[in-house]
């Protein structure tokens, strides 16, 4: 009978096992609901500034800031990159590493060398192995992030497009779709995408209240304060759907993998039975 | 019928309003600002204050920003709050605590950022008071 025991001792620890991921599955949901909640809350404020912003690109303004000149050659790009802090959340954060991989090696082939923000510490362990450059970083953000938290790496970043050590600043981030689908996203951040070479209309400028120098630059700053933002909370969400489907097949698995052995086991029970019987029966025969 | 403009207002926390109006009063940074449709594009930075809008049959709604950013095209006006309440939700009685609170620490001796904080807070308490006040004299009349 060693080899039932081993299968029931096997069994207690997938049950076990599964407990654990059913838990986390639960947890994962309702913290889901509050991440999607937080993202759906903020993000008209976004998409409205990304209309102003791009009213902004169209127009002919007085004052060019940094970020709106688009006419240096890109030999160096920045990428800021949105990861979670966690695992257990399925490949969410290996799928978007090889998407923004393949983006970086076509590039690398142009001759463009990448820099990297990392936000989320998956992220700077994956530069870690990768052997990226990291600038700067941001790990252990709460489930609730706070803009303040992120100023400071994505600071480090703009700093440096002042200087002109990169020439584009590009944010990479787990759209969130549905809860069963998260797209792997990169998105120009500065500068920003100038107007089309056939620029329609007259040209025209904005009455700037109380001057272009004061409103443009907080509009800017504002601008890549929201966007960041908005892609950590939409990563956050994409975090919490992943590891709950993560979660939930495990938990499925988990419990085919039991039914089987629990098979196995019923079988290898009745073998010994049906043993034991015929060995009774022949002992009798033979006296 | 009467020439309208799309008005979208959005906080941080959500999509406040968003139709069509008559008339837009904003506070921005330079003084009070009215925008009717048609208007020639124009960016600005608002104070703490109220924001109302007129619809085409003449009802206003109110609110309250913290602060935040104007966008006004000629067929729809943007702001871009940092915090927006509908004027009739303000709490009256937080509002007055926040300014006595404020007042207090002004009075006091503190750090200079500590001091514009409480600056800017006090500011902002004034503002929905303000704001609650305008409200209660559009409603007599």
């Amino acid at each position: 009978m060693a080899g039932a025991k081993e299968i029931r001792t096997k069994i207690a620890s997938i049950k076990s096992t599964q407990k654990i991921t059913r838990a986390m599955e639960m947890v994962a949901a309702s913290k889901m609901r509050k991440a999607q909640e937080r993202m759906r809350a903020s993000r008209p404020y976004s998409e409205k500034m990304l209309q102003v912003i791009h009213h902004l690109a169209k127009a002919s303004p007085e004052y060019h800031h940094s970020f709106m000149v688009e006419s240096r050659s890109v030999k160096h790009v920045g990428y800021i990159v949105v990861s979670s802090d966690r695992g257990l959340c399925g490949g969410l954060n290996s799928n978007l590493f090889r998407t923004l991989t393949h983006h970086i090696k076509d590039q690398h082939q142009a001759g463009i060398e990448p820099v990297f923000c990392t936000i989320g510490s998956k992220a700077l362990g994956f530069f870690k192995r990768f052997g990226g450059r990291v600038l700067a970083h941001a790990t252990h953000l709460s489930d609730k992030p706070h803009v303040e938290d992120l100023i400071g790496p994505v600071k480090v970043m703009l700093d440096a497009f002042e200087r002109g050590e990169v020439d584009q600043v590009v944010i990479v981030y787990n759209a969130f779709v549905n809860t069963m689908t998260q797209k792997a996203t990169l998105q120009q951040l500065i500068p920003i995408a100038g107007p089309d070479a056939h620029k329609t209309g007259a040209v025209w400028d904005y009455i700037y209240e109380p001057d272009a120098h004061y409103v443009l630059d907080r509009l800017l700053a504002r601008y890549v304060e929201s966007l960041v933002y908005q892609s950590v909370v939409e990563n956050g969400a994409c975090e919490q759907a992943a590891r709950m489907v993560a979660m939930k097949s495990a938990s499925d698995n988990a419990g085919n993998l039991i039914g089987e052995l629990q098979l196995v086991y019923n079988k290898a029970r009745q073998a010994s039975i049906t043993q034991e019987i015929s060995e009774i029966v022949g002992g009798a025969a033979a006296v | 019928m009467a020439m309208t403009v799309q008005v979208e207002i959005v906080s941080a926390e959500g999509a406040m309003h968003s139709g069509q109006a008559a008339m837009v009063y904003a506070p921005g940074q330079m003084g009070e600002l009215g925008i009717a449709p048609r208007h020639a594009p124009l960016i600005t930075w608002l104070k703490p204050g109220d924001v109302r809008v007129e619809d085409a049959q003449g009802q206003v709604r109110q609110f309250y920003v913290s602060g935040g950013l104007l966008e006004v095209q000629p067929d729809v006006v943007t702001i871009l709050a940092d915090r927006a309440i509908l004027a009739q939700n303000i709490d009256e009685a937080a509002a007055l605590e926040a300014k006595r609170h404020a007042e207090d620490a002004l009075s006091g001796q503190m750090a200079q950022f500590e001091y514009a904080k409480a600056q800017s807070e006090l500011a902002e308490a004034i503002a929905q008071l303000r704001t609650i006040e305008k409200l209660r004299k559009m409603k007599t009349n």
